[in-house]
């Protein structure tokens, strides 16, 4: 297997890039160029590696007709608005950020070139030159939980969080409400870590979560050091972001991979056919930027057989998690019988289910 | 609150700690001779990038644990050239140093993003390692053992030993130890050496054991907590061991406070504890010495033969 | 043949302009050699740190944004450093200040006048000055050495930060992300060419740097702060107040640090994050060292600091070196100037052994 490092890859993807250049110097137009902004390294195998992913299958799919750049270990401070407005000066016409922490230095920017169009992942606020766009992973964790909730055999499970935005808060209850529509009397235990990648943290939590009984985690931060604890103590978890089976064979029962390349391909040819407009796009299972990764062979025929279902019921319309009666963890009732919660409020979601322990 | 979750908890914080206890004693021997190195967090990202690369080349994580007390203490001798043979400053250094240290191990480390390497095998039977209840003694990884002889062996090198006891004449008066005859410079060199070989183990023990992979910067500011806890513990190595057990917990606290229900302090409160606590025994310590501190007397203070 | 230093009579001058530039220098030399040796290209990275952003303009204003807080820190330091205190918690009191001017912000929403902007600078100063004061009585009243108690303090100031914006100062409309509420605009600072992002500190950085070397060349106090770091015995002979001198020296270049703080706060983001503490209270340290601890040499080791830094994002960008490695360059420049130093106060003197005929 070849070494994954800074110099094959850049190689690769110069090599890559070269190629459809050769190819496309028929063509008219310049290559458009587009540049991302990544919050972690490409090589955390979560996160920041599905988004990569996505770039390179734009690429691939558009050929000669694009010219992608990307940085990465961008953080989420002021740091952030001299890259990406070096990223602009550079000549790229489309650039992608792709988390939460760069809001408002994506807007800061976008002011300062009009014809540059941003795209702000996860993110809530918008310009004329900037979209915003996310995935319903809380779809994903749905399945998790139904997995989750008919695996334990302590009834308590947990969940490994970051901060407590909409996205996660949002897994959170998804997870919890699917793990208690298969089994009553589960409890989810949850742990804030303040941070999107910090290993040694994300273990830590990871092992207080098991000490504290829980015998499945799923972890909402980039790394796969939360799977590892539960390899280590003989427990189970979900990859993140990307398949990590790779790291814990016995205990990566499956994972919500993120699959961007649709998205950035579509956004591309927009910008080339001068259809682009901003706005807010939100895939899901049945857009397919959303997909569960194949199941460990431990997991049982009738627990494989009731993820698949909740999958199904997504993608034909027939399920949503978030049907009432919900009511939060204090037990006030927030969503009555039979309703369902709209995208808005989805997207400023702040308060947990009932069920859920932790802060 | 059963036997087990204190068992697992036990566990939990003698693991978090055992870093923290490395450092320390490697610092502390430095520190005891007279010099102050604050590159310690430097240190132990250059010995945990280098013991994560040297293991993964080689598959051993034995060699990966040498390699990477070679590097740390290769680094320390950076820092000693300069604060010895040079007589720099040794605050700028060290930081220097640190700086470095992260800077270095950032570069290397990205090449090595999303490997993984081979893990300790425990140096116990499996059986033993398993068992419920006698884990709490042989469940450990072979770092954590190693942790507990080095702070016994240098607990008893310092009070015991001859050239202990030049040592600690080195760093509480200088002048005097080198009229006698004794090589001031060399010695603390040999120390600073020390230092950096217990720093690069220590951290090689995050790249290594507790997640088995690179991050940067992931030692994430525990060396600056090795710092703290050489002052914590009064310089005496009898009560390193205490001491970092005592932060350990206090780290462990951060998690429990966040997953409980009815945490009464903000869990920000229990992660700042460590320092706050060290800067508290500090003066406490000092304040109680008519002289001073208990630090060694030239602690900080270039050698310069007057002769 | 032996090599010995001899002490030089006085130190030497040509030497003390020589090093910082011979450390930039060889800086450069080693860094491509060592960047070619891990596989990149060592020439290329060279250039994308050390010349990009001096020869791009577009560039500058962003080499002005990080010169700017690095040399207000680094003249403070200056003073303590020169009496031989050690400040190393500037990022601590750089971080309180920052709060202490939001915490301004967060009570004042709906003021509209520029005097709240005066009051949170104030309050920024104030705050790190008073946080700079908890070093300051633990050295006084308890012989506890600063250097490990500013340190400590920083780890803790980061905690409040967490606190504050994570719980009571956290944006109503901020989707539960620890930041915030966005600054008014009346408690931004507006910038100093609109439309351009150079920082209005820069104006305080070049106002304090001729205070600063003012107060250290020609008035009682700095006499005071350079004899009580050269010979501690004479300042108490004369008079000098080693307590006080602690006091003042911790508080001032706390008080700078704050100032830096409340001014990034309030003229780049608009608003504190988690991401705020960006690593230029331990970077100023370095740029007190290579400035030699003299005013106008901090000025410009500041903006060669920040070179380096801006140099790391461009680089970043174009040869896929981490940022994070921009560390490596300027800790081999503070390593070969502080090596550097031993030859202006010392004079390499190579003796030959003689033989003596049998």
């Amino acid at each position: 297997m070849m070494t994954i490092n800074r110099r094959n890859l850049i190689k690769a993807s110069a090599a890559a890039l070269a190629m459809p250049m050769i190819g496309g110097r028929a063509m008219a137009a310049d290559p458009l160029k587009v540049g991302f902004i990544y919050l972690g390294p490409i090589g955390d195998f979560g996160w920041t590696w599905a988004h990569e992913k996505g770039r390179k299958a734009m690429v691939d799919a558009l050929g000669g007709a694009v010219e992608a750049s990307y940085v990465e270990n961008v953080a989420e401070d002021a740091s952030a608005v001299p890259i990406i407005r070096d990223l602009a000066q550079q000549g790229n016409k489309l650039i992608f950020t792709s988390s939460f922490g760069y809001m408002d230095q994506t807007l800061q920017v976008a002011k300062d070139f009009p014809d540059v169009k941003f795209e702000h992942c996860t993110g809530f606020k918008r310009a004329d030159n900037v979209a915003t766009y996310n995935s319903r992973f809380y779809q994903g964790r749905s399945v998790l939980g139904t997995i989750a909730g008919l695996t334990t055999k302590t009834n308590t499970i947990g969940y490994l969080g970051s901060f407590k935005v909409p996205e996660v808060v949002m897994g959170i209850n998804s997870f919890t409400l699917a793990a208690q529509a298969v089994n009553p009397n589960v409890k989810v235990k949850m742990v804030m870590i303040d941070s999107w990648f910090d290993p040694a943290k994300e273990a830590a939590a990871a092992e207080t979560l098991a000490n504290l009984g829980c015998d499945v985690i799923t972890a909402h931060t980039d790394s796969a050091a939360c799977l590892q604890v539960c390899e280590k103590k003989g427990i189970f978890g979900f990859g993140q972001g990307a398949d990590m089976s790779r790291f814990a064979p016995k205990a990566h029962l499956t994972a919500i991979e993120d699959i961007w390349g649709p998205y950035y391909t579509s956004r591309a040819k927009a910008v080339l056919d001068g259809s682009w407009k901003s706005g807010d796009t939100w895939w899901g299972f049945k857009e397919g930027s959303v997909v569960i990764s194949p199941y460990n062979a431990s997991v049982s025929k009738e627990i494989a057989a009731a993820a698949d279902k909740i999958q199904a019921g997504w993608k034909d319309g027939s399920y949503d998690v978030f049907t009432g009666p919900i009511a939060d963890q204090s037990g006030a009732e927030k969503i009555a019988k039979g309703a369902k919660l709209d995208d808005g409020a989805l997207a400023g979601m702040d308060w947990f289910v009932k069920g859920v322990e932790g802060a | 609150m059963t036997l087990d979750f204190f068992i697992s908890a036990f566990i939990t914080v003698i693991g978090i700690s055992t870093p923290i206890l490395l450092a320390a004693t490697g610092e502390l021997v430095v520190e005891k001779s007279g010099v102050l190195n604050l590159g310690v967090e430097g240190m132990m990202l250059i010995g945990a990038v280098t013991g994560f690369a040297v293991t993964f080349t080689t598959f051993n994580p034995w060699l990966g644990v040498f390699a990477a007390a070679a590097a740390g203490a290769a680094a320390s001798l950076v820092f000693g050239l300069l604060v010895l043979t040079f007589g720099a400053n040794q605050v700028a250094t060290g930081l220097a140093l640190a700086i470095f240290g992260i800077g270095l191990s950032t570069l290397i480390g990205n090449s090595f993003v999303g490997i993984i390497v081979p893990e300790f095998s425990s140096i116990f039977p499996d059986g033993l390692v398993r068992d419920p209840i006698m884990r709490i003694i042989f469940g450990h990884s072979p770092m954590v053992y190693f942790a507990l002889f080095m702070v016994f062996a240098v607990s008893w090198f310092l009070k015991r030993t001859r050239a202990g006891l030049v040592l600690r004449a080195v760093g509480e008066n200088d002048h005097s130890a080198h009229s006698i005859g004794y090589s001031v410079i060399g010695i603390r060199y040999a120390a600073i050496a020390f230092g950096g070989a217990m720093a690069g183990i220590a951290g090689s023990y995050f790249s290594m054991v507790i997640t088995p992979m690179w991050a940067q910067q992931m030692t994430a500011g525990r060396g600056w907590i090795a710092l703290a806890l050489v002052v914590f513990a009064g310089w005496k190595p009898s009560r390193l061991l205490g001491g970092a057990y005592f932060f350990g917990i206090l780290m462990t606290l951060e998690f429990y406070a966040k997953a409980s229900k009815n945490a009464i302090l903000p869990s920000q409160f229990w992660a700042a504890m460590p320092y706050l606590m060290a800067i508290i025994v500090l003066a406490v310590i000092s304040a109680r010495e008519r002289t001073g501190s208990e630090a060694p007397a030239c602690l900080g203070k270039p050698f310069m033969p007057t002769d | 043949m032996r090599i010995r230093f001899e002490k030089r009579p006085e130190p030497s001058k040509l030497m003390q302009i020589a090093t910082p530039i011979a450390a930039v220098v060889l800086t450069m030399i080693v860094g491509a050699i060592l960047f070619d040796l891990l596989g990149f290209d060592g020439q290329r990275t060279i250039k994308e740190f050390f010349f990009t952003p001096v020869l791009a303009a577009y560039k500058w204003q962003d080499v002005a944004t990080k010169a700017a807080p690095l040399i207000i820190i680094a003249l403070g330091l200056s003073l303590g450093n020169t009496a031989k205190v050690w400040n190393i918690g500037a990022e601590g009191q750089y971080i309180v200040g920052a709060l202490a001017g939001a915490g301004i912000a967060y009570l004042t929403p709906n003021v509209t006048g520029h005097w709240v902007l005066i009051l949170m600078l104030i309050a920024g100063v104030i705050g790190g000055a008073l946080y700079a004061a908890i070093p300051a009585i633990l050295r006084t009243r308890f012989k506890v050495n600063e250097v490990l108690s500013s340190l400590m303090l920083v780890y803790v100031s980061l905690q409040l930060l967490s606190y504050l914006i994570t719980g009571p100062w956290k944006d109503p409309n901020g989707q539960n992300f620890p930041k915030t509420a966005p600054f008014t605009d009346a408690q931004l600072l507006p910038h100093l060419i609109p439309g351009t992002s150079i920082p209005p500190g820069l104006i305080f950085a070049i106002v304090l740097t001729v205070v600063f070397w003012v107060v250290m060349k020609k008035s009682l106090y700095g006499f005071n702060v350079r004899v009580s770091g050269a010979a501690p015995h004479a300042a108490r002979y004369g008079g000098f107040n080693a307590n006080q001198t602690i006091w003042s020296t911790l508080m001032i270049s706390g008080g700078m640090a704050g100032l830096a703080g409340i001014l990034e706060a309030t003229s780049q983001l608009g608003q504190l994050n988690l991401g705020f503490p960006s690593g230029f209270g331990f970077t100023a340290i370095i740029v007190s060292f290579l400035g030699r601890l003299n005013p106008i040499g901090i000025f410009i080791a500041g903006f060669v600091l920040a070179i380096t830094s801006v140099g790391g994002q461009v680089a970043q960008t174009t040869v896929h070196v981490p940022s994070a490695s921009g560390g490596i360059f300027q800790a081999l420049m503070l390593f070969l100037i502080l090596a550097g130093d031993v030859l202006v106060r010392y004079r390499l003197r190579i003796q030959r052994t003689v033989k003596v005929a049998a």
